[in-house]
């Protein structure tokens, strides 16, 4: 097995007295798709946040391609190579589709400005019909690809999707999610946080389980999908 | 839908207008003009009342036939077509302030040779506040951190001079640099402490700090010589100075180069090297909002969790917006000092605060030249109307009450050209 891209050895994070996550370890390999599902309040965000620092970790070790970044700055990890599209989509509002893509392109410069931005009109055409237009002028779905391509845009190693999901109509969590299957399909990386856990199962090559804080099952997306535990709790247990 | 009803003028609806706003006057004013203080008993004026009220009524009455008009229907459209948020210009769009800006120029050369030295000097105090509104909007416009404590940063500026040249015999050239690192720096250790503020709680920390500032200066009294002020020395040309004699064995400018001695030359001069500042400064932060940080500021102000997942560092954003915002003022403060000849205390209350704020805010926040506009008018105006200088403050709450109604967004909306196209997207 190839060494992990990102890996967390036994983390624990607080939140002041509450234990968020609880000796959480967990591994992601270059190239495949890996998603956490759980119920709402399980950490699922929280253990996101902490692989940037926020919330820092108590203890554990967050390892980034040989490298332990669990001390590091925030801006430090956004800006090598883990990209993200944090929960909620965090559009700049008052900036049009393509400054927003510029922003994204912070963390390496302009320099693939051009092609990059070509290739991400490319895998959301919505995006180019309205490239000049503001975000906070654009519907969910078309602000939910606008923050995914945002994150793409400064060539991430790793893509960390807080909750793609969130909001949208079902029809549009549809079109997200076979963009992303595109997307895993040219060897990017992708962690996916998700309460829709059958469509976020479908993708995955592997998933994790999350129950109060602590990873409760861990399997191949497939394996899953038909657990009876997770058909039950999350999948509506039909 | 509107055309169609404004082709016939709606006398009721006017008239109706009319009576609620003879009575809305005849609240407000009844007791305040109706009811005069005659020792220990009151007269009662009801022909004052009378006419106050019959006034509003009648200009209300016809406000309201001229909105009805097809003229003030257009122009109340005009209003409104202002929207919300940035307005993002096409990428290859060219301003009209190409033939603006060369224009202001000249006019700034040729003004010296008509003005007084009234004139003069109110067209300096506009400049100083172009200074600092140009200051604040960086902090306030474009990083989105409310600032009320602004004024801080122009005393240490103006202070930097006087106490400068007190204890250590500077000058206004070394002092002019210096200030402006100095207030950086008092920026940097205000940003600080306020990094994790947000909003209303910035506000309150930037208030305080500012009356610390003052409270400083006013009590200190062996150092800065408390409400009494110190003074501050004039500029200096290559050592010759401006005075009718020179002090410390120097040269006078008239002297030097056998003319008459005149007393205007001091604002002469300090007006020019003003307007070179003025015009470097907007030069700067004209360049800055294109560059990475001035995208930053905007970030920031826009969505600040975006903007750290963008990997930028909201530490240096945020000190960078207030150190920038602050050597401005420092600038500033110079100047104020050097025209005045003398700072105290009293020159750097909240009200100055609020001055700057209301500039920046009917300018429109984050725009140049929107900030460049209304710091002549809010402080051109005052010394205009010099006669009704009681009123000034009522002027300016009329001001931003009809602001608010009309141009909710400043005089001028903040804009910025957009992405210039790239080879291969087709539009």
């Amino acid at each position: 097995m190839t060494a992990p891209i990102l890996e967390l050895r036994d983390l624990d994070v607080f939140y002041g007295p509450i234990q968020a996550l609880k000796k959480v370890s967990m591994h992601i390999v270059e190239g495949e798709t890996v998603s956490l599902i759980g119920a709402n309040g399980a950490g699922k965000s929280t253990l996101l946040m902490s692989i940037f620092g926020q919330p820092r970790a108590a203890s554990g070790q967050i390892i980034y391609r040989g490298t332990d970044i669990t001390r590091k700055s925030s801006h430090y990890i956004a800006s090598n190579g883990i990209a993200q599209s944090p929960e909620g989509r965090r559009v700049f509002p008052d900036m049009t589709v393509e400054e927003n893509l510029m922003m994204g392109t912070i963390p390496i410069g302009d320099k693939y400005a051009d092609q990059d931005m070509q290739r991400m009109y490319e895998l959301f055409p919505r995006l180019k019909e309205r490239r000049n237009q503001r975000a906070m002028t654009m519907s969910g779905g078309e602000q939910q690809m606008l923050a995914i391509a945002r994150a793409l845009m400064s060539r991430p190693k790793l893509l960390l999707l807080d909750e793609p999901s969130l909001g949208l109509a079902p029809i549009v969590v549809k079109q997200i999610f076979a963009t992303l299957r595109e997307l895993a399909q040219t060897g990017m990386t992708i962690f996916l946080v998700e309460q829709n856990a059958n469509h976020a199962l479908k993708l995955s090559d592997r998933a994790y389980v999350m129950v109060n804080g602590q990873i409760r099952m861990t399997g191949t997306g497939q394996e899953l999908l038909v657990n009876e535990e997770v058909r039950n709790a999350y999948l509506g247990g039909h | 839908m509107s055309a169609a009803k404004s082709s016939g003028i709606d006398i009721k609806r006017s008239l109706l207008e009319t009576l609620v706003a003879g009575f809305l006057a005849l609240i407000v004013f009844g007791p305040v003009v109706g009811v005069v203080l005659d020792g220990y008993s009151f007269n009662a004026e009801p022909r004052r009342v009378a006419w106050l009220v019959g006034g509003v009524m009648l200009g209300r009455f016809v406000l309201s036939l001229y909105l009805q008009s097809g003229v003030g229907q257009r122009m109340l459209q005009g209003f409104d077509s202002g929207g919300s948020g940035v307005h993002v210009l096409a990428p290859d769009y060219k301003s009209r302030l190409r033939w603006i800006i060369p224009a202001l120029i000249v006019i700034a050369i040729v003004f010296p040779i008509f003005a007084n030295k009234y004139l003069l000097t109110v067209v300096i105090l506009g400049l100083i506040y172009v200074l600092l509104g140009l200051g604040l909007n960086i902090v306030v416009g474009l990083a989105g951190l409310l600032d009320l404590g602004y004024v801080a940063f122009y005393a240490i500026g103006a202070y930097g001079l006087a106490l400068g040249y007190q204890y250590l015999g500077l000058g206004f050239w070394t002092v002019l640099p210096l200030a402006a690192i100095a207030a950086a720096l008092a920026g940097c250790i205000l940003g600080f402490p306020v990094l994790r503020m947000h909003g209303d709680y910035l506000a309150i920390v930037t208030l305080g700090f500012g009356e610390i500032i003052r409270l400083v200066l006013n009590n200190w009294l062996s150092f800065t010589g408390g409400p009494n002020g110190m003074p501050a020395p004039s500029p200096t040309l290559f050592g010759l100075e401006f005075g009718r004699r020179a002090k410390d064995g120097g040269v006078p400018f008239h002297e030097f180069f056998g003319i008459d001695y005149n007393p205007n030359l001091k604002f002469l001069f300090i007006y020019i090297v003003l307007f070179l500042v003025v015009l470097a400064v907007l030069y700067i932060k004209h360049r800055l909002t294109r560059m990475p940080v001035g995208r930053a500021w905007e970030a920031l102000r826009e969505d600040e969790i975006a903007c750290r997942s963008m990997g930028l560092n909201h530490v240096l954003v945020k000190l960078s917006a207030f150190t920038l915002g602050a050597s401005t003022a420092g600038l500033a403060g110079v100047f104020f000092a050097t025209y005045q000849g003398f700072v105290n205390p009293s020159s750097f209350t909240f009200f100055e605060s609020a001055l700057i704020l209301a500039i920046v805010v009917l300018g429109g926040m984050g725009s140049t030249v929107g900030v460049v506009i209304a710091a002549f008018v809010l402080t051109v105006a005052p010394e205009l109307l010099r006669s009704f200088s009681e009123y000034r403050v009522l002027l300016f709450g009329v001001l931003m009450v009809l602001m608010m109604i009309w141009r909710p967004r400043g005089l001028i909306r903040i804009s910025r050209s957009g992405v210039v196209p790239r080879k291969g997207v087709a539009p």
